[in-house]
């Protein structure tokens, strides 16, 4: 394991951690552009470069940009009077603590299973491509239909409400 | 089975022995009918039952004719037609009750004169009745009756006779309270039928016995019936208790259910009050037919009375005499003397009939015990023409008299009724047994012979001779009230219509005539019964004793005669008199009057015995009896309040609780529901740990 | 430590701090934000996979995750659209407060 690899981690952990724990919505979005950014690393250190890219395209460029438009839109932008945990945000830290345990320990577990270094494979857009239209090209359709219907749905749930409230 | 028993060998029965069935079925039939008919027809009722008496007079008369053609032939007839009626068990080897009917000079005549007499007294009925509205229920009753009489007559099976008995005693009843409304008159309907009840218990001990003694009921059946020797000498054999043979202890057991039919003492108590009845219901039932069905049934069993004794053929006593047929003749003479003691102190005109009546039957009874059948049944077929003569004039009487029944305030009737007055007299004395003209004479002369003669003791005769004395007094009494001396009535009396007086005329006739086949000279009614031959013989006054014995009775009923007319006579004291005699024997007189209190013996012993024990058996009805089903009732009351108890509380509260608890445990459930989307979050995120979980934990190996 | 079990703690330590968030903040957007870190860390299990499981030339860790990055993108497109149309009617984000649909 090398410093590279805790350098990425350290960041996409304390991105994640930022934000979820900080007060201002705003703050918490732009902690999650570093967290995806972190994890945009971790993929290009996996040898996954398209995922690594296509992550900082789609997530960062567009989710995150979202999530700001959303949190405008929402008046997300001002502080609740009450705080920003709900009430009984001890009993969601224990669970998200227990699912963790549960997962490191399966982990851990299987320490001694899994494979210890293997070369890295070499993959190309084209091979991607050709991956894409040959053997998954059906869930590239669904993927394709879905994504329709989704801009759709969206466009349909907001006008909704935007004629509701005339 | 059809048998023809006879004393020359009939291959089959003749016709009108195959027919006879009908002489009491159809009257019964008519009576049937005469249910039916509504109260205005009563001309149809009238014409239902004086036809069907007529039709049995009819087939009677040519029965007769039969039986008395083949006697005089020197065979008597005795055909018997039998007929099974029932299986019983198999103990008495193929044991099978049959029924039967007989036709023998005995039924003959008992079918004539039972008969004739009641088809006149049908007659006499229209013109009494005629002003009655129950006139067609009257005329039913008085066909069943018939009915049920020829029935007894002709029946060879001790049970056939046993339940037309039963049928006689029922419409005794019915006839006796026919005027029902009257209470004296249900209370005597009553009376007479527990009486006469008591002596039925024991006739039907009797039957029983004799059942079981001799497999058979039947009287005659080829030798093999109840009254014939093989039978008899095998009961012969058989001891009862004291002393008595199974033969002496059945008759004994069949005469106490003649003593109470017949009247004899101590069941002789209905028969006086029997009077509340309609005069030709007394006339028929209580003087002619069904008192003498006692005698009758006597007779009947006669054999079996007399066996052990010596007898003839025909069942005359020759000699010696039973145990059965000695105290047959001493409760008759007793009977005789206490009756006609009573009939001396009563003013109603009907009540002295009644206690002669009683007097006469145990003149009877008397002579079958120490004469033999034929002595006995004279008596009867004598008695039964002038005592419903008799009944039949008084009836007369006391429609003439507007009702009015007590002698004290009649008087010199007899020139204003002097037809009436004309066959009363004869009747009366033919009752008296007034010498050689009247057939009473005869029939009784016939009674004290055969008690002069018995081997047993001579007082039966002298109290059957002082019972003559007192019935020529008593009559002459009643005589002198009603038709001598001066009418003390309130209305003048007149003379009855044609249809009621006629038949007195034709019954005083027979009074007289009758008397002539009886005679000494000529026992042509004795030899018919006894099956022998017979011929005009003056020689027959001859034989010794005779002349004496009927001067003896003759010098008594003159005696009699004299006293009560001395006594009597024309002189009529008023009712508020007391009367002759009274005023020379008051307190006899008062005991006498009030019939030696018999009745009230019975009412302080035997009626308040079961008052009280009706008493008794109420109180155990209501209190024990009722008190355990109330008590049971009680239990299931609480039975039904634990079940409820226990429903209303355990059950339904179980359930409800149940459901209660349900709705609880739905509650907390719905609390997992918040609405909101964290907590359902949280779950998921639970459920995801537990399954990883587990799925680690399998895996783990 | 394998690599591979190195990337798998940092995918399930992302993946439980986004579902902490996801539990605990009252700002739905911030669930959403939750939920797009659990997607991200499912994703870098799949990279991770692929690159240390057998059959890398199959390319399907590297398929799947870019399938699920599609997916998670019209995902997050249509579930801020509804949380913007339940602003416009609750005139809240604050989900302790929507339990209209509590039974």
């Amino acid at each position: 394991m090398n410093l590279i690899f805790y350098l990425i981690a350290a960041l996409t952990v304390a991105g994640s951690l930022a934000a979820m724990l900080l007060k201002n919505t705003v703050h918490c979005a732009l902690a999650l552009t570093v967290a995806l950014a972190g994890l945009a690393l971790l993929f290009l250190n996996l040898d996954a470069q398209f995922a690594g890219f296509a992550q900082i395209m789609v997530y960062i460029g567009a989710v995150a940009i979202l999530v700001v438009f959303a949190i405008l839109l929402t008046k997300g932008s001002e502080t609740p009077k009450d705080g920003v945990f709900s009430r009984s945000w001890p009993m969601g830290l224990v669970i998200a603590a227990a699912v963790f345990a549960v997962f490191g320990w399966a982990v851990l577990q299987s320490v001694s299973w899994l494979p210890q270094a293997t070369p890295a494979p070499t993959v190309t857009v084209e091979e991607i491509g050709n991956a894409l239209m040959g053997r998954y090209v059906l869930p590239l359709e669904i993927v394709a239909v879905l994504l329709t219907l989704a801009l759709i749905g969206a466009v349909i749930v907001a006008l909704h409400e935007k004629e509701g409230a005339e | 089975m059809q048998e023809t028993i006879s004393f020359t060998p009939f291959l089959s029965v003749s016709p009108i022995a195959e027919i006879l069935w009908l002489i009491p079925a159809v009257p019964m039939i008519a009576a049937g009918v005469g249910a039916l008919l509504k109260q205005p027809k009563r001309k149809a009722a009238a014409a239902l039952a004086i036809g069907s008496m007529s039709f049995s007079l009819l087939l009677s008369l040519v029965a007769f004719v039969h039986v008395v053609a083949a006697w005089a032939h020197g065979a008597a007839v005795r055909e018997t037609v039998n007929f099974s009626w029932i299986q019983v068990g198999t103990q008495f080897g193929g044991g099978q009750v049959d029924l039967g009917w007989v036709l023998d000079p005995l039924a003959a005549v008992m079918l004539v004169m039972v008969s004739f007499v009641g088809l006149l007294i049908f007659i006499y009925s229209v013109g009494y009745m005629a002003h009655d509205e129950n006139f067609t229920r009257f005329f039913c009753f008085l066909s069943l009756f018939a009915g049920a009489m020829l029935g007894v007559v002709i029946s060879n099976s001790l049970l056939l006779l046993f339940m037309c008995w039963e049928i006689v005693g029922l419409t005794s009843y019915l006839l006796i309270g026919f005027w029902y409304q009257k209470p004296a008159a249900a209370a005597a309907a009553k009376k007479a039928f527990l009486t006469t009840r008591i002596g039925d218990v024991f006739f039907l001990l009797g039957i029983v016995w004799l059942f079981a003694g001799t497999g058979t009921l039947l009287f005659y059946n080829h030798g093999a019936g109840s009254m014939e020797a093989q039978a008899l000498t095998g009961l012969l054999a058989q001891h009862a208790a004291l002393g008595l043979t199974a033969t002496g202890a059945i008759a004994l057991l069949i005469f106490a259910g003649a003593a109470g039919k017949s009247g004899q003492f101590p069941l002789h108590v209905w028969l006086p009050d029997a009077m509340e009845g309609p005069t030709p219901v007394s006339a028929l039932i209580h003087a002619a037919t069904m008192v003498a069905a006692g005698v009758y049934l006597v007779a009947r069993v006669y054999p079996l009375m007399a066996a052990g004794a010596h007898l003839t053929h025909g069942g005359m006593l020759l000699s010696g005499t039973t145990t059965a047929l000695t105290v047959v003749t001493w409760v008759g003479a007793f009977t005789a003397v206490f009756a006609a003691l009573i009939a001396v102190a009563q003013n109603d005109i009907k009540r002295i009939l009644a206690y002669s009546t009683v007097s006469q039957l145990g003149y009877m009874m008397a002579g079958l015990g120490m004469g033999g059948v034929a002595v006995g049944m004279f008596h009867l077929i004598t008695h039964a023409f002038f005592k419903s003569l008799l009944f039949m004039g008084a009836g007369s009487v006391m429609h003439g008299c507007h009702d009015e029944q007590d002698v004290r305030k009649m008087g010199g009737l007899k020139s204003v009724m002097p037809f009436t007055f004309l066959t009363y007299a004869v009747g009366m004395l033919a009752l008296c047994g007034f010498p050689l003209l009247f057939s009473g004479f005869w029939s009784k002369d016939g009674i004290l012979e055969a008690a002069q003669h018995w081997s047993v003791a001579k007082t039966p005769f002298y109290m059957l001779v002082f019972g003559a004395l007192l019935t020529a007094f008593y009559m002459t009494r009643q005589v002198s009230y009603v038709f001598f001396g001066r009418w003390r009535g309130h209305k003048t009396a007149h003379e009855s219509p044609a249809v009621m007086v006629v038949p007195l005329g034709i019954l005083a006739f027979f009074a007289i005539a009758l008397g002539l086949i009886g005679t000494p000279a000529w026992p042509w009614f004795h030899a018919f019964l006894d099956d022998r031959a017979v011929s005009f013989d003056i020689h027959g006054f001859m034989e010794p004793g005779l002349v004496r014995l009927m001067a003896t009775s003759a010098a008594v009923v003159f005696l009699g005669l004299g006293l009560g007319w001395m006594l009597y006579g024309s002189r009529s004291p008023q009712a508020e008199e007391p009367d002759a005699l009274e005023k020379s024997a008051p307190m006899l007189w008062g005991w006498l009057r009030d019939r030696l209190y018999v009745d009230e013996l019975y009412g302080v012993t035997v009626i308040a015995f079961y008052a009280w024990w009706a008493r008794v058996a109420d109180w155990l009805d209501r209190r024990v009896w009722g008190g355990a089903v109330a008590g049971v009732a009680w239990g299931f009351g609480l039975w039904a309040k634990l079940n409820r108890f226990l429903d209303m509380n355990w059950v339904d509260g179980s359930f409800d609780k149940s459901c209660e608890e349900l709705g609880v445990g739905g509650g907390l459930l719905a609390r997992i529901e918040t609405g909101r989307v964290q907590t359902y979050l949280r779950i998921l995120a639970l459920a995801v740990v537990a399954l990883v979980a587990i799925l680690i934990w399998s895996s783990r190996a | 430590m394998t690599p591979l079990a190195g990337y798998l703690l940092v995918a399930a330590l992302v993946f439980s701090i986004g579902l902490a968030g996801a539990l605990t903040r009252r700002n739905a957007i911030l669930v959403l934000i939750g939920i797009e870190l659990m997607l991200n860390a499912a994703n870098l299990n799949l990279i991770a996979f692929w690159r240390y499981g057998p059959h890398p030339e199959l390319l399907t860790g590297m398929i799947f995750a870019i399938f699920s990055i599609a997916v998670a993108a019209a995902e997050a497109a249509v579930g801020l659209g509804l949380v913007i149309s339940i602003h416009r009617h609750a005139h809240t984000t604050d989900l302790d407060a929507t339990n209209r649909m509590k039974g």
